[in-house]
């Protein structure tokens, strides 16, 4: 499988990248912190305001280093992308599936079969491996809704339908969210998901993760020459990376959510890791940041089978093998579009 | 057959085409492209190519590099990195050059001579994209291997010129039709920078995607086990 290069990622608010021959300089204060050789790098995102010098850009551009902008907070901003990659003709085939209800839904239903089965799959794994711990009869119920929402999607026709029971099951699934936790569970408590903003510290964790987790697929997906604006399943809106949020479904409870309760049960997080502003709403603060994104790098580079293509891949390659298969579904490489199955 | 320039595909794709239809397929109509440790030192080659081992220019011959080369009737066109030319009478006169000369290519290879023909096929097709171009005859020419230091002498049979035809004409096809060849799943592969991207052993055997999604719901443990 393809060489997982390093993400850089800039946490301080006021650092500043620039450029140094064939290092990647990072400064604060006009005075360098730390450099790299950009060969090791294939990633830098940003969650500063200060942003990096042209030169630097224009080494990204050269070299395919992806280069995107969050704020602090871990809202997306924006992404420099160098030249376009791959195909036109396989660009356009995309167009047109998307332009197509009866092309696409196919797709959709496909991308929401392995998201609401990984989050069953969750859901049945932490029951059996926390018999005792939880409340058996309200996991039995979830899981029992969840296979029910999967049978509902492949006799679905349109893509409201669709939107209503994957509505549906996303509820069905947050009810055992606080069962999930199983200590500190007062600092911890979930009260449904909130994003706009986040309400208390496991919606934070599970905003922080989705937007790295979105940035992860954007990238894959422009790597092999799709249009990651331009989804299935997400319609358009300016502005929108819908493909990568269609992407995204998959690997949520697989990727994110997993991640998010094992901080919180591993004790690695608490409520000094967490900001609350005025407004109620809830960050992880810099000290959190730098936790959530040490253990996510090292996460990264667990290795698992991909049950599709039966070869060992590194955790944080998954989006970009699920972007091959879906260009090559596109391309008529494929019959169909096989989904990540956790 | 005759191309018109518009669909004209790469000369030096016919490497990649006898080595792999389908990583041609990917480099020339999919636009994918990976380094790897081969590509990388090709290309380190390619920028010392004017290695001046020979004076540009002697008496009785002078070398020209870089020479844009295409033939209508193969429909292939490119660049030639270096291309001898000796005072010979049955050779061609040039505007400012007195007398006659004979074309020879040198193909500058990285590593040593290949077991099979891609070298060869390649130069061939340059020998004729070169001859339509300055519309001569070229019997033969040479191959030139890096790490032996060795040059060879290919003489242009009509069979390798027919083999050139036959791709190149194979090559169009699959253009037209904007279809990347499937893959075949063989030794070479592990060599290959694009192994990541075409996954020819998925492709070898197909699974049945239907099954796979139903087998995965309905497995009770994770079928991406140990995480």
């Amino acid at each position: 499988m393809r060489k997982l290069l390093n993400t850089l990622y800039i946490t301080q608010e006021d650092y500043y990248l620039s450029r140094e021959r064939d290092n990647i300089v990072i400064k604060q204060d006009g005075k360098i912190v730390n450099r790299f050789p950009y060969r090791i790098i294939e990633n830098i995102i940003c969650f500063s305001y200060l942003g990096t010098s042209p030169s630097l850009v224009q080494l990204c551009n050269e070299n395919n280093i992806s280069l995107s902008f969050l704020t602090p907070t871990g809202k997306f901003c924006g992404r420099f992308v160098g030249m376009t990659n791959g195909n036109v003709l396989l660009r356009r085939e995309q167009y047109r599936i998307a332009d197509d209800d009866i092309r696409s839904i196919e797709y959709a239903k496909r991308s929401l079969l392995a998201k609401i089965s990984s989050s069953r799959k969750y859901v049945l794994r932490f029951k059996r491996d926390h018999s005792g711990k939880i409340d058996e009869s309200l996991f039995n119920n979830v899981d029992k809704e969840l296979l029910k929402s999967i049978e509902l999607i492949k006799q679905v026709k349109d893509k409201d339908s669709l939107r209503g029971i994957e509505g549906n099951a996303a509820n069905t699934y947050f009810r055992v969210f606080n069962d999930f936790v199983l200590v500190n569970k007062d600092v911890f408590q979930f009260n449904g998901r909130t994003k706009r903003p986040p309400l208390d510290c496991v919606n934070a964790m599970l905003s922080f993760g989705y937007s790295l987790l979105t940035n992860e697929c954007q990238s894959a997906l422009e790597t092999v020459g799709l249009d990651s604006y331009v989804g299935f399943f997400h319609t358009d809106r300016p502005g929108r990376a819908s493909m990568a949020l269609d992407l995204v479904e998959e690997f949520r409870s697989y990727i994110v959510d997993r991640f998010v309760f094992s901080l919180i049960n591993k004790k690695q997080v608490s409520n000094k890791h967490f900001d609350i502003k005025e407004n109620g709403s809830v960050f992880l603060n810099d000290k959190g940041r730098s936790i959530f994104i040490k253990e996510w790098q090292n996460r990264k580079h667990t290795e698992v089978v991909h049950p599709f293509i039966n070869e060992k891949v590194k955790l944080m390659l998954l989006p970009y093998v699920q972007a091959q298969l879906m260009a090559k579904a596109i391309r008529d490489d494929l019959p169909s579009y096989p989904p990540f199955m956790a | 057959m005759s191309y018109v320039e518009d669909e004209y595909l790469m000369l030096s794709g016919i490497q990649h085409y006898y080595f792999c239809k389908r990583q041609w397929g990917l480099i020339h109509i999919d636009q994918q492209w990976a380094e790897n440790s081969y590509t990388a030192e090709g290309q380190q080659l390619h920028k010392k190519a004017d290695d001046p081992y020979i004076k540009e220019k002697r008496k009785d011959m002078f070398i020209s590099r870089a020479i844009h080369v295409s033939s209508s009737s193969l429909g292939l066109s490119g660049i030639l990195d270096v291309v001898e030319f000796y005072k010979d009478k049955n050779g061609i006169s040039f505007q400012g050059k007195k007398g006659k000369w004979q074309p020879y290519i040198v193909e500058y290879k990285r590593g040593q001579p290949k077991k099979d023909k891609r070298d060869v096929i390649q130069l061939v097709a340059e020998v004729m994209c070169l001859e339509e171009t300055l519309d001569c005859q070229i019997s033969n020419s040479y191959l030139f291997y890096h790490s032996v230091n060795k040059k060879i002498k290919i003489d242009i049979t009509k069979e390798l010129r027919d083999l050139v035809h036959d791709f190149s004409a194979k090559m169009h096809f699959y253009y037209q039709h904007k279809k990347v060849p499937d893959a075949e799943f063989f030794k070479n592969c592990r060599l290959c920078s694009l192994y990541d991207i075409c996954m020819p052993r998925m492709n070898k055997r197909p699974k049945n995607i239907d099954n796979y999604i139903e087998n995965a719901i309905y497995s009770e443990a994770d079928v991406c086990e140990n995480y």
